[in-house]
Parts: structure tokens; C-alpha cells; sequence
């Protein structure tokens, strides 16, 4: 099966075409629009309140918008940027995933300490699970197996089970994780905390923390260097880690968890996205309200972007 | 499935053990049975833990307010002490920890002190201080008090952060002296550098008036006039005649008010001589915590704490969660409820809690009082948050806030 998938994909992410980029204005209830060839912004669309987390369907035909102060996850239509109904998605949705399967949607419910697992498609709720204090990031394992929760008061990643959607076993990590990024093969986790200034390395197997990177940059005090967004390149080379209100990014030699540099973007960088077959990497500049786009070859900041107020989330269509 | 198992395994461990320690006894070959118990026991309990935290408070301590708009609630500071157990318990659940609290109280300081005798007789927990420096001492100086762990929530007398630090004793609200600065911190990077202080009568008033002084030295800035807030007499109709004659004088940018227990301050702003702010106690405060803060995820807590008792988180509240959040933090990463233990883990470079003020928290190990950015507010938002940018320590510039270690003397520092 595998063999018809790739050339499929290749063909889709062929550099020639344009990706466009989604990123959710938190405080403009609005969504701005892309294109990542001309690095312009296309439209802005008017959506639910506080949106922050967004993602696709593994189809590209849906984005789901968590709509925080709305209690909603949106489900905006691709080809219409028109929202087409609402999910039932608990109270205050933050962040979520996207189960493999393409139709289990994992959703953190910050305020109510639980994770609610939505069917997209017949729009109801699979279960609730609970969880730590303010859950917040998400993540589901390329196979489909796991699906890792963090809650950022209990300093723990959850991970759930899920074939039975239950939880089944915890980690504990550094203050305030706030994001969770699986590696390709799925082995490795990288989670990130915000408080604590590090980012675990997390073995799947045995869910134990094999390695802690921490970060440091001249002139910028360790207090302020608070790791959020992670993202890793396909190819095992780089992991990218936003590093709050210290503005830059961290590259980090995926393989050797060294930190290699420090690209400065814009105040209180946040969470990352990859578009253009991973030439390059966006970053949502929350204070300053604009996207720093990174060149992954050169590892250099060629453009910024201003967008809405506070960006939170980007999710890249091809 | 893998919980499945876990679980029923330790199910039958446990009754396996259980009989095997009945037959023992039953039997008296307790050389046999004890190794076998101990084997038995390990598995099943070696993880449980049980952390009961008591929260010493007097009943009537505080002066009854001049407005009744101003009454202290009931659950005053423990109310946040009870959201942290919240918070703490479902953390609690996946590590098999339980926490839970223990009000003792007394009518007056006398009755207080015996009832925390009694409870430490019989609990090893730590103790929560919502007490007057007087209490404090005599609780201090109980003999079952060595060796345990105290955390004060509310005292705010630079005393117990200067002289009388001990070992065993943390704070987690800020000292009348780490308020000053973050106030004075906030009035120098305005230039507002020509001050005039009015203060109260009581022993917290001349406290926080003092600790503007010591900013004042500290920065450079010049006091112009220091009034005593002397009426006896309710002032509600009266007020815009009295108070500009209270501070009329040499001319300044600013009136720091020093009114501990919200008798007059409310009266100043507005009505002051010349047309300028209002500080300190009243319009612009230094506090550890206030409902306007949203900022760092904090709308969580504020919501968490709203919904369960219909009123807003204040700063004796804050204060006694993050007595409580610092506790289970140290229970969890040491996985012991025995104090001293957890006193040396809290005070290590190991420790930090994340508090909703943007950065970690950490215990100062000179003194044992908690780091912690002072947010600046005014009746309705934030106005800013101390330290100011360009004050510089060469450690952590939360320590330009407060006594730093060298002007600490007890002995804690000189080691």
C-alpha cells in the first residue's frame, strides 16, 4: 500500500504549488489567510470567539477551529471558508488532535480538567476522559495507538489508550508542559515545558524520560526562555522549538538532541508549522502579532508577516 | 489491559498477604510472617500517601472594616488553601496521593495555639500560617514544632524574612518590604520621584510605610511629607473637605497611602491637595494577586476559584494555594510526606512551580520566602508587573525586590 502513497503524496506537496497557511488571531476572533509562495496574506475570515488551536482534516477538506470563549470546535469548509456547523467539544477547547482514523477528534477541555474524544462525523461525543488540571496540549501516535495528553498544573503527560479511550499510564514531566509532538516512527515523543524551560525527550515504549534539553541564550534570563511549539522535520534532522516570550526559535539536531542555534522572531513566539514540502517553517508571534517565516535549508528568518491580534495557531494546506 | 492486570494483581497480592499474615499470627511464628509482610506490603502500598495540611487561622483577628462593603469573607485565605487541595488531589489520583486539609482555629490566639498543639501531636503534615507575628512566635516556639514545616501565607513582617528566618519556615506571601520595592520599582521607571506618604496607626500601617522609606533610600527618590492618619471620626460625608487638607504640602508626583486594614486609604484618591495619583494600599497596589489577572493562563484559576465560591480569588487566597500547589509539588517530585524532607526538596535548586505569573517560582534558600513577580494593580486591571525592566541583580532580578542575602541576618544566610 505503501508504495502508491508516497508518489501520491509527493505529487500533492510538489514545490511548485502554493501551500496556504491558516493562522488564528486569539484576540481578532478571526482566521488570516497565506500564501506561502508569495509570503502574502490573502483574506481574513471571521470566526467563533478566542479561536486558538486549528487543524485539518487528513483529507484537507475540514479545518477544526477550537473557538475557547465560544465552547466550540468550528468546522470550517475548505473550498467555502464558510463554517459549517459546530462540534460538541466540552467547555473552553484549547488544543486537540486528530486520530489517525481522520474522524476522532481528541479535544482538551482546559477549564474542566478532562480530554472529550468528538466523532466528526456524526458529531457526538465518544467519551471523556479525565485528566490533570488544565489539560492543554495534544497528540495522537502515527500508528493510532496513543493519544498523549498534557495537563500544565499537574505537570504530567497522560497517555491514553486509544483502542478503549481510557488512560492508562502517566509521566511525569517539568513545569507547565504545554505541547507534544510525536517522531515519525512514532518511538519518540518531545514534549515541551513552559515553566519548567525544557524540552523531555520521552521513550514510547517504556514512557520514561530518556533525555531533558534545556535551552540558553545570551542576554536572554532562563526564566524567559519558555518552550511551547515543537516541530521535527520528516527527514530526522532538525526539531524546532518556539521559545515564548525569549522570541526565538531553538534549532535542535533531532538526533543528538543538541541545540545548534537560535533564530530571533517576533514577541512571545508560539506554536510552528512547516509549509512548502518543509522548506519552510511559520511561527505565530503572539505579542508583536505577526509570522516569522523561517528557510529550514539556511535556517535563517526571511520574512515576517503582520497578521491579527495575538496569532496562536497555524496549520499549513497544500 | 496492562492497568487491568496491574490492578488485579495487586488485588490479589493483597488478600494472599492477608491471609498469610493471619495464619502467621494466628500461629506466632512472627520471625516467619514479618519478612513476608514486608514483601507483601511493599508493592501494594509502597506508593500511597496520605498528606494532611493543616491551616491555622484566627477567628476575629482582623479589625472590623469602616464600610461593610469591605468585610473580610468567611473562608478568607482558606478557600484557596481548599483549591489547592482540589488542584492537588487530581494530580493526586494517578500517583495514589491523597491531600486534605484541616482547619484549626480558635476564638482567640490562646485557644488557636492549643489546637495546633494537638494536631501536631497527632499529624506529621505541614502547617499553613494565617496568623498575627505574635501567634507566629508562639507557635514557633512550641517544642512540636521543631522539625516541621510552616508555611506563612499572610504575614507579611519583614522580620521573619530578616531577623528571625528559621529553618522550617517558608512564605509564600510577599513581605511588606518586597511590595515597596515593587511599587517604588513601578514609580521610578515613571520618574515619579517626589513622594508623599500617608499612613495609619496600627503596627501593619507603620510596617508598609517603612517599607516605602527603605525604597525610598533604596531608589533615591525624596519624601516630601509623612502624615498620620489621626480621625477618629467617620469621614463618609466629610471627606472632600478633610483629605486635602491631610496632604496639603511641598509639592509631589505621588501619595503612597499606608491603610493595612482598609480603614481610610478608600477616602485619598480624588480628593488629595494637589491632582495626583494615589498609591500603595489604595489606587495603585502592590499585591501578590488581584481578580484582574488573566494573563499566563491565570483566567483558569480565577475561573476555577469563581465557580466554587462566587467571589474572586484575592491575595490571601492565591497565596494559600501556592502553599498548598508548593506542598503536593514537593510530595510528587520526592514522593515522601515527611516534612523535612520536603523542606529540603522546596528549598533546593530542584524546586519550581509554575503560578501563573509568567515565570517559575522558586524559595529563596537564604530565607526561605518565595520569588515572585508583584503585579500592580488598580481597583479594575493590571497596571503593570514588578520588577521593572532594568533593574538588574546578578542572580534573578526577583531578587531586586525585598531583602537580598547579604542585608538577611539570621543565621540561615551566614551559612
Amino acid at each position: 500500500m505503501k508504495s502508491w502513497i508516497l508518489p501520491a503524496m509527493m505529487m500533492a506537496a510538489s514545490p511548485a504549488m502554493a501551500d496556504i497557511a491558516y493562522v488564528s488571531n486569539e484576540k481578532d476572533d478571526t482566521l488570516t489567510l497565506i500564501d506561502t509562495d508569495a509570503l502574502e496574506v490573502l483574506q481574513t475570515i471571521d470566526v467563533g470567539m478566542r479561536p486558538r488551536g486549528i487543524i485539518f482534516s487528513h483529507d484537507y477538506k475540514y479545518l477544526y477551529i477550537c473557538a475557547s470563549d465560544s465552547d466550540a470546535v468550528q468546522v470550517l469548509d475548505v473550498a467555502t471558508n464558510k463554517i459549517i456547523h459546530n462540534l460538541p467539544s466540552g467547555e473552553d477547547p484549547e488544543q486537540f488532535a486528530l486520530h489517525p482514523n481522520n474522524h476522532h477528534l481528541y479535544i482538551a477541555n482546559e477549564d474542566d480538567a478532562v480530554v472529550t474524544v468528538v466523532d466528526t462525523e456524526k458529531r457526538d461525543v465518544v467519551a471523556q476522559i479525565n485528566v490533570g488540571v488544565e489539560p492543554e496540549g495534544m497528540a495522537a501516535s502515527p500508528d493510532g495507538k496513543w493519544v498523549i495528553n498534557t495537563s500544565e498544573t499537574t505537570n504530567m503527560l497522560h497517555w491514553i489508550d486509544a483502542s478503549t479511550q481510557e488512560l492508562v499510564d502517566n509521566t511525569l514531566v517539568d513545569q507547565r508542559p504545554r505541547h507534544v509532538e510525536f517522531t515519525k516512527d512514532g518511538k519518540t515523543v518531545w514534549s515541551s515545558s513552559e515553566i519548567g524551560g525544557t524540552v523531555s525527550i520521552v521513550d514510547v515504549a517504556s514512557k520514561a524520560i530518556t533525555h531533558t534539553i534545556n535551552f540558553k541564550i545570551p542576554g536572554v534570563h532562563r526564566d524567559k526562555i519558555q518552550p511551547v511549539g515543537v516541530k521535527l522535520t520528516d527527514n530526522g534532522k532538525y526539531a524546532f522549538v518556539a521559545l515564548g516570550p525569549a522570541n526565538h526559535v531553538a534549532v535542535v539536531d533531532a538526533k543528538t538532541y543538541e541545540v545548534l542555534d537560535y533564530l530571533l522572531v517576533g514577541r512571545r513566539v508560539w506554536m510552528l508549522e512547516f509549509a512548502n514540502d518543509q522548506k519552510l517553517l511559520l511561527t505565530t508571534n503572539g505579542v508583536s502579532g505577526d509570522v516569522s517565516v523561517i528557510d529550514t535549508d539556511d535556517l535563517k528568518v526571511i520574512k515576517t508577516l503582520k497578521v491579527g491580534r495575538y496569532p496562536w495557531g497555524v496549520a499549513v494546506k497544500p | 489491559m496492562t492497568a487491568l492486570y496491574k490492578k488485579i494483581i495487586a488485588k490479589l497480592a493483597k488478600t494472599l498477604c492477608l491471609r498469610a499474615a493471619k495464619r502467621c499470627c494466628k500461629r506466632s511464628r512472627l520471625f516467619l510472617s514479618l519478612p513476608l509482610l514486608m514483601l507483601c506490603l511493599s508493592p501494594v502500598h509502597a506508593n500511597e500517601l496520605t498528606i494532611n495540611i493543616a491551616y491555622a487561622t484566627q477567628t476575629s483577628s482582623k479589625p472590623s472594616p469602616s464600610l461593610a462593603l469591605f468585610k473580610t469573607p468567611e473562608n478568607n485565605g482558606v478557600a484557596g488553601a481548599e483549591l489547592g487541595i482540589v488542584d492537588s488531589n487530581t494530580t493526586g489520583k494517578f500517583l495514589k496521593q491523597h491531600y486534605a486539609l484541616q482547619v484549626v482555629d480558635g476564638a482567640d490566639s490562646a485557644e488557636l495555639i492549643e489546637a495546633l498543639k494537638s494536631w501536631l501531636a497527632t499529624n506529621p503534615g505541614p502547617v499553613i500560617l494565617d496568623v498575627s507575628d505574635k501567634v507566629m512566635s508562639a507557635i514557633l516556639a512550641l517544642p512540636e514544632a521543631s522539625n516541621r514545616l510552616f508555611i506563612n501565607a499572610t504575614n507579611k513582617s519583614d522580620r521573619w524574612r530578616v531577623t528571625q528566618c528559621q529553618t522550617g519556615l517558608l512564605h509564600t506571601a510577599p513581605s511588606y518590604a518586597m511590595l515597596g520595592d515593587a511599587l517604588g520599582q513601578f514609580l521610578m521607571a515613571r520618574r515619579w520621584r517626589e513622594w508623599f506618604i500617608v499612613e495609619g496607626n496600627s503596627e501593619a500601617d507603620k510596617a508598609m510605610a517603612n517599607a516605602y522609606v527603605r525604597s525610598s533610600k533604596r531608589f533615591g527618590t525624596e519624601i516630601t511629607g509623612r502624615r498620620t492618619w489621626t480621625f477618629d471620626t467617620d469621614l463618609r460625608r466629610t471627606s472632600q473637605q478633610e483629605v486635602p487638607a491631610l496632604t496639603q504640602g511641598e509639592d509631589y508626583d505621588v501619595v503612597l497611602v499606608a491603610d493595612a486594614d482598609n480603614l481610610f486609604g478608600f477616602y485619598l484618591p480624588y480628593n488629595t491637595y494637589l491632582p495626583r495619583p494615589v498609591a500603595g494600599t489604595h489606587g495603585m497596589k502592590a499585591a501578590s494577586w488581584h481578580r484582574s489577572i488573566e494573563q499566563w493562563g491565570a483566567l483558569q484559576l480565577q475561573n476555577r476559584f469563581l465557580d466554587t465560591n462566587g467571589r474572586p480569588m484575592n491575595e490571601d487566597d492565591y497565596n494559600a494555594w501556592l502553599a498548598v500547589r508548593a506542598v503536593s509539588e514537593a510530595v510528587t517530585r520526592t514522593k515522601s510526606a515527611n516534612s523535612a524532607t520536603l523542606y529540603q526538596y522546596l528549598m533546593s535548586d530542584k524546586f519550581d512551580l509554575a503560578a501563573f505569573k509568567g515565570r517559575k517560582l522558586t524559595f529563596r534558600n537564604w530565607n526561605g520566602q518565595l520569588r515572585q513577580p508583584i503585579p500592580l494593580v488598580q481597583p479594575e486591571s493590571l497596571v503593570s508587573q514588578s520588577p521593572q525592566q532594568g533593574f538588574l541583580h546578578p542572580n534573578t532580578d526577583l531578587d531586586t525586590l525585598g531583602y537580598d542575602k547579604p542585608e538577611v541576618r539570621c543565621s540561615m544566610a551566614q551559612e
